[in-house]
């Protein structure tokens, strides 16, 4: 019984499905590569923060019951502590860091958050109101949430401050010099260790924002840290490790993907082609769509 | 890209998705064995994405056998439950039905929580003679029962809960439906018995969907079935999902009658579905709504005692699933009152059980391993955030 009418419509209806579920694959991304950047690292723990994001923010703005933009700077501040907390107790005293060493010790990382998350707020999935009225728009018949338009919205929002933060503040500008060049960096007198330190807080902060602004839609418990890292990951790479703006991109694109493979090939198989379009991209460009390969050889990992 | 970086990269990813799995373990320590015990393996998912399952049949277990030793236990011999978590992963719940019959020599099994996991040890049961009470829905557990001599089971039957669903369609003109399912075990086996009975019903399935029990949005299958004319949706899964399928619905302003499965049991997700989980119908066991039944109703009594004890207890809201641990755990209490602990004598003891449980009134029988019919199911729905029975 297909209509032509329904073609235009259901394709916009998996645009803005691909869009939401882009957009927070999009800013674990981010995530990934502020640290990677930092260290030369892939933080396994990246997840888990997307998750305390979400867990904290149920607890603040419904067993606390407090207003939404209370919770929400809350929330983002907690889990930046976490994540400073995690750079000052677990990264930054090993004496001969190594990528292998560095990595195992966010694999442990991320298995205790795990755990903690448990304890703390149980194995039941939490849930929680819409940012504001749970009721759909209608556009050329496809339907939009505003949670949705939220989330792209604050995604929108965090690029513009992630672009000013790089190319005109001092601290960020300090914090390219790191990636490009740790040893220079620390020649001309820039503290590397709390650029470190900076990174694990800005990305922990980037992370809670996206469990935060997602929990309203797909709730939120203690084991879907896995899979979110799963995807930023993905996007990342399909980015180009490193590459932010990339990554955001590329974020979207898997959205997207996953979407429109849900739609019209086989929901069944909605991760399966997702990610093997990435394996396909990874196997003719190696570095990513937007990454480079004369970037990628100079690095180690 | 150097080959080393790639191998890194791959090596990571296998990580991430490793980690992806859970690796958590909850080991009890088993009370030192003594003489005059009997010995009882559990199985549930306590941890894990089904354990909103297995934590109300874990807790029921204890509460019941601590019940059944304070009174001085069966025959005079202490119950001594032996406790797994499988975390509603095939493989674990393997190894821990091996443990429980070779390491801690028990002379039954209660569990495992889903229809998955059942599956999975079925075979071993089979092979080493032990009787099991599996606490799934799938019927596909006990059928056919000349392969199935030890398997038994205490949930009501997917396929009556089929039946019903199709019954209150039926009486509504409903003809054409769409299904979504999950392709966990539970849901596959559902969707098998949906797309089966749907014949004896004359009802046309017009949209046949599935989605990943991890998935979040389920907005695409939706429009399939929105498209394809459906006057009806079925939706079959124990996941969180269940929550999100009426959410969805909602944001595409689909206002066609939503019907679950039994595995919408947990009032939970009916809250957390907010008002968009109203008005869904689903049939169900009557302990979810036992100040609606009826007094003279056989159940009534064993449904309130459970009700009013566990929630004492736990100070948690009960669950049917708690139940389904109840009933299995009663079941084999009395077999071995009856006749102890020998597998063969308790197996053919339990064959021939006739017991007033949570789930319904059980008459086992060696051609019936489940013991119910669809008389055990009620249609509920939802009304205020409360599962009340459904009138008309």
């Amino acid at each position: 019984m297909d209509q032509p009418a329904h073609i235009l419509s259901d394709i916009l209806q998996f645009i803005f499905m691909g869009l939401q579920r882009g957009s927070i694959y999009a800013l674990a991304a981010m995530g990934f590569n502020m640290i990677y950047n930092a260290t030369g690292i892939i933080n396994f723990a990246q997840g888990e923060f997307v998750v305390l994001g979400g867990l904290m923010m149920v607890t603040l703005s419904t067993a606390l019951s407090l207003s939404i933009p209370v919770a929400f700077v809350l929330t983002t501040l907690f889990v930046t502590v976490v994540g400073i907390c995690m750079e000052r107790f677990t990264i930054n005293p090993v004496k001969h860091p190594t990528v292998l060493r560095l990595i195992i010790i966010t694999i442990a990382v991320s298995i205790i958050i795990k755990g903690a998350a448990m304890c703390l707020w149980g194995k039941n999935s939490h849930f929680m109101r819409h940012f504001s009225s749970s009721e759909t728009w209608e556009i050329y018949g496809a339907t939009i949430l505003p949670q949705t338009i939220w989330i792209i919205g604050i995604l929108l929002c965090i690029v513009a401050g992630y672009i000013f933060f790089f190319n005109y503040t001092m601290t960020g500008k300090c914090m390219r010099a790191c990636a490009i060049n740790r040893d220079a960096a620390r020649l001309a007198g820039i503290n590397d260790r709390k650029m470190v330190m900076l990174s694990f807080a800005l990305s922990a902060g980037i992370g809670a924002i996206a469990g935060i602004i997602i929990t309203p839609i797909i709730q939120m418990d203690y084991t879907r840290g896995a899979l979110l890292g799963i995807k930023g990951f993905g996007a990342a790479v399909l980015g180009g490790l490193g590459n932010s703006m990339g990554a955001v991109i590329a974020g979207i694109l898997i959205g997207i993907l996953e979407a429109m493979a849900a739609g019209y090939v086989s929901s069944h198989y909605m991760d399966a082609i997702a990610l093997i379009i990435l394996l396909a991209v990874l196997f003719v460009k190696p570095s990513g769509i937007f990454g480079s390969a004369e970037a990628m050889r100079l690095k180690e990992f | 890209m150097k080959k080393r970086s790639l191998i890194l990269l791959i090596g990571a990813a296998l990580i991430l998705a490793f980690s992806a799995t859970g690796l958590w373990a909850e080991e009890k320590a088993a009370p030192a064995a003594e003489g005059g015990e009997y010995h009882v393996g559990c199985i549930f998912a306590i941890t894990g994405k089904a354990s909103w399952l297995g934590e109300p049949e874990r807790n029921t277990a204890e509460m019941v056998a601590k019940e059944i030793n304070d009174a001085g236990g069966i025959n005079g011999k202490k119950l001594v439950l032996h406790i797994e978590d499988d975390q509603g992963d095939n493989t674990q719940a393997v190894n821990a039905v091996n443990k429980l019959i070779k390491k801690d020599k028990v002379c039954a099994i209660i569990g495992p929580s889903t229809s998955g996991t059942s599956m999975a040890v079925v075979p071993i049961a089979q092979e080493a003679q032990i009787p099991l009470i599996s606490c799934a829905g799938a019927a596909v557990i006990v059928e056919p029962v000349a392969e199935r001599k030890w398997i038994f089971k205490v949930p009501q039957k997917d396929s009556d809960c089929v039946r019903r669903i199709y019954d209150h369609m039926t009486s509504k003109g409903i003809k054409d439906i769409g299904i979504i399912t999950t392709t966990s075990g539970f849901g596959g086996a559902g969707r098998d018995q949906l797309k089966k009975i749907a014949e004896e019903y004359a009802i046309k399935i017009v949209a046949d969907e599935t989605y990943d029990p991890t998935a979040t949005d389920m907005t695409a299958q939706l429009v399939k079935i929105k498209n394809a004319g459906a006057q009806a949706v079925v939706n079959w899964s124990i996941e969180p999902a269940q929550s999100i399928v009426p959410q969805n619905m909602k944001q595409l302003k689909m206002t066609i009658p939503l019907y679950q499965s039994h595995g919408f049991g947990n009032i939970k997700y009916a809250q957390a579905a907010g008002d968009a989980g109203e008005g869904i119908i689903f049939p169900a066991g009557r302990l979810l709504a036992v100040d609606t039944v009826s007094d003279d109703d056989p159940q009534k009594k064993v449904l309130v005692s459970y009700r009013d004890k566990y929630e004492k207890t736990y100070s948690d809201k009960v669950s049917t699933f708690g139940g389904h641990a109840y009933d299995a755990l009663w079941i084999l209490a009395n077999a071995l009152k009856k006749v102890g602990d020998d597998p063969a004598k308790l197996r053919d003891e339990i064959e021939k059980t006739e017991f007033v449980g949570t789930a319904g009134v059980f008459k086992f029988s060696p051609a019936d391993h489940c013991g119910l019919d669809k008389t055990a199911f009620e249609m509920l729905t939802v009304k205020d955030g409360k599962f009340v029975v459904l009138k008309e």
